[in-house]
């Protein structure tokens, strides 16, 4: 592990965050703060290294949307200063795909939960995958539903308690980064919310990138997934992190599955080119107006 | 502002009304579609895809309706006029995003051919079993617009009001067509491009900081921005202040959801459209609408000419419904004829505005289609005969 300050250093550049000024204020909405989050919840660090990719990744962000479903992490579009969007259970992406396919100029980010994009929005996000919709998800897993309260989730490691699985989940959880790997996505990877320079790093390559593109953040829920399952508080888990995680850039993404507090293993897994949905569709259009004699 | 000539097959076609209706979208300046395939609604998107590069429109083949609804929303807030397609079991599936268009305050319009049901009844048949559906299908309390085109011209006609209706209040609109109606082919007269009216969207000029995405104008209107024009709004389905953010509380509830229901209800007048024929010396008024209007409209003239004093209201807008006029009628005419292709749906709605002051029959055209008239003539006998009001509806057996 590297020193803390210089990880904090290299995310915050700016001078000013030591001046009591928040340096991410002009991605923020800062009249909303404080956010919702339980003290000890991981998706602040993942607002925070997704809002210092969009720093580093040099985009411009007036020509960016955020769109989130429901859940914890589906505040996150409330809380983040784009042109914002906070929609249905599960539909970010569906909702997404139409801004971008009605005005390719929009880099659209999707940002919300595994409940949110892999159960409920489960069918949304293979087939923009399979289609290749220029976008970038940020999936945040925290293993539970939590905005409910701590019900069983398509992602809940088999053997673990949730108030809806009280004996223990028995279903085996999805393999997210498998997912987005075999339904076609270009980019994917996978960080705790511990690693937040490497996930700032991969939040950077993935808005670069033409295509859908999926960052996976594992993230504590100190609130009702460690808690119903005896783990300790945020820091614990934090600790269980550090101590757990395997680095494996390239790995198989088939070999990704997260058993209950078995060994997590994260890096960047695939990172591909193939044709997204608008160079398809604009290549066809070029060809039928040609064909038809409307160049 | 007038149609962009682009979209515009100005000229006389024979044309289905289907097909009408994609003429209608891209007239109006509809440039996006978001699909889902189902019958009897397949031929509207074909029509639009087959003239999308030309003039200009995007569309995309979602997984569901579902998520063609949600991409039609966000479509819409990129600045393009954008509508979907479907049939009764998919606009069960997008009664969630017409809640979420509501909320979002969201110019877009929903175009359901409607089949028989209920579940997966007979999607090749026609029916109008979706009136109630429309109305009130997604939960919680809001207004909407929907339109009963009854041929293959108000269907052109109709879709284009349903566009200008949706981006002059901010509301998803409806229009209510069939699988009878769908096929239905007639000469539609398209006009010149200039001779189109279309309502531009009401854009916020101020400067970027300054946006506040739902406050209202005088008429509750709130003024939009497109996405990438720097103004950095937030929108959220859960109750929001003028700021665009939830507040989780019943004072912003009231402030949030009233207006959404006022700014139709008080602009009623002007978007209530029936058509009247025969009313000033009406003893007997039948009420209709979609395809059922062209039953109604024959029966009317056959009584007519045996000496019934018969009139017809046909409800170019079924919702919000004409509850006003249906109530003056009632205190002067004896009974009202309600012929539906389902069991009984908006004659409810007309018992309700009669209040027991006129008779109201209903006629149930379920199996038998728009085809047959005789049950319409021999309720228009039946009301000859009739000396008191009843109090509930009175359903006609076939064959009467």
């Amino acid at each position: 592990m590297e020193e803390p300050t210089k990880a904090i250093k290299e995310i915050h550049p700016d001078p000013s965050a030591t001046s009591g000024v928040h340096p991410m204020e002009n991605l923020l909405r800062m009249e909303r703060m404080p956010h919702i989050w339980c003290p000890t919840c991981g998706i602040g660090l993942a607002v925070t290294a997704f809002t210092a990719a969009l720093t580093k990744a040099n985009i411009d962000t007036n020509k960016m949307s955020i769109v989130s479903g429901i859940g914890c992490t589906g505040r996150v579009a409330g809380y983040v200063k784009l042109d914002s969007f906070h929609t249905t259970h599960g539909r970010p992406i569906a909702f997404g795909t139409g801004i971008r396919v009605a005005n390719p100029g929009i880099k659209v980010v999707v940002f919300s939960g595994d409940g949110d994009l892999i159960a409920i929005g489960g069918n949304h996000f293979i087939h923009a995958a399979r289609r290749n919709i220029d976008m970038l998800v940020i999936c945040v897993n925290n293993f539970i539903y939590a905005m409910t309260g701590g019900q069983v989730a398509p992602t809940t490691p088999l053997a673990a308690y949730a108030t809806t699985s009280p004996y223990g989940c028995v279903e085996p959880p999805f393999n997210i980064p498998y997912i987005a790997d075999s339904a076609g996505a270009v980019y994917v990877a996978r960080w705790t919310t511990l690693h937040v320079r490497r996930l700032t790093n991969s939040i950077t390559e993935a808005l670069q990138k033409t295509g859908f593109s999926v960052v996976e953040v594992i993230s504590p829920c100190g609130m009702y997934y460690s808690r119903i399952n005896r783990l300790g508080d945020g820091l614990d888990m934090m600790r269980f992190y550090h101590d757990n995680v395997e680095i494996r850039n390239g790995e198989d993404t088939k070999n990704l599955d997260i058993g209950f507090q078995t060994k997590i293993i994260c890096g960047k897994f695939v990172d591909r080119e193939r044709p997204s949905y608008m160079e398809r569709y604009n290549q066809w259009l070029s060809e039928v107006k040609g064909a038809r004699g409307e160049g | 502002m007038k149609a962009d000539p682009k979209g515009v097959l100005t000229g006389s076609h024979n044309l289905s009304g289907n097909q009408a209706c994609a003429e209608g979208a891209l007239a109006a300046g509809c440039r996006f579609l978001g699909l889902y395939p189902i019958m009897p609604a397949l031929e509207v998107s074909e029509r639009f895809l087959e003239r999308a590069p030309r003039v200009g429109a995007t569309f995309i083949q979602m997984e569901d309706e579902i998520s063609a609804l949600a991409a039609v929303l966000g479509a819409s807030w990129t600045g393009k006029r954008s509508m979907t397609v479907t049939s009764g079991p998919g606009l069960s599936l997008m009664m969630e995003h017409l809640g979420l268009g509501v909320m979002l305050e969201t110019p877009c319009v929903i175009i359901d051919i409607q089949s028989v049901g209920p579940g997966l009844g007979l999607p090749t048949r026609a029916a109008q079993g979706d009136i109630m559906q429309s109305r009130w299908g997604s939960h919680g309390d809001y207004e909407i617009v929907v339109f009963a085109p009854s041929s293959p011209q108000e269907m052109f006609d109709y879709v284009i009001k349903a566009f200008n209706l949706s981006e002059r209040y901010r509301i998803p609109v409806a229009v209510m067509s069939d699988a009878y109606l769908a096929r239905l082919q007639e000469n539609v007269v398209i006009p010149p491009a200039e001779e189109i009216d279309i309502e531009p969207r009401r854009y916020f000029k101020g400067e970027t900081d300054k946006y506040l995405p739902f406050k209202r104008d005088k008429d509750f209107v709130p003024p939009m921005v497109k996405i990438g024009d720097g103004y950095r709004f937030h929108v959220t389905g859960l109750t929001h202040d003028d700021r665009g953010y939830p507040i989780m509380n019943e004072e912003c509830q009231e402030y949030n959801v009233h207006p959404l229901v006022k700014k139709i209800r008080d602009y009623t007048d002007e978007i209530i459209e029936v058509q009247e024929t025969g009313i000033d010396d009406a003893e007997v008024v039948i009420i209709s609408y979609g395809t059922t209007a062209r039953a109604a409209l024959k029966a009317m003239e056959q009584a007519r000419s045996a000496g019934i004093k018969v009139g017809s209201l046909k409800l170019a807008t079924v919702w919000p419904f004409p509850e006003k006029r249906i109530f003056e009628l009632a205190k002067k005419v004896k009974a009202f004829i309600v012929p539906e292709m389902n069991f009984g749906q908006l004659v409810f709605e007309v018992e309700r505005c009669s209040i027991g002051k006129a008779n109201v029959l209903f006629i149930s055209h379920g199996e038998k289609g728009v085809e047959n008239i005789d049950d319409i003539l021999s309720a228009i006998r039946q009301t000859q005969q009739m000396n008191e009001v009843k109090k509930c509806i009175i359903e006609l057996k076939k064959g009467v």
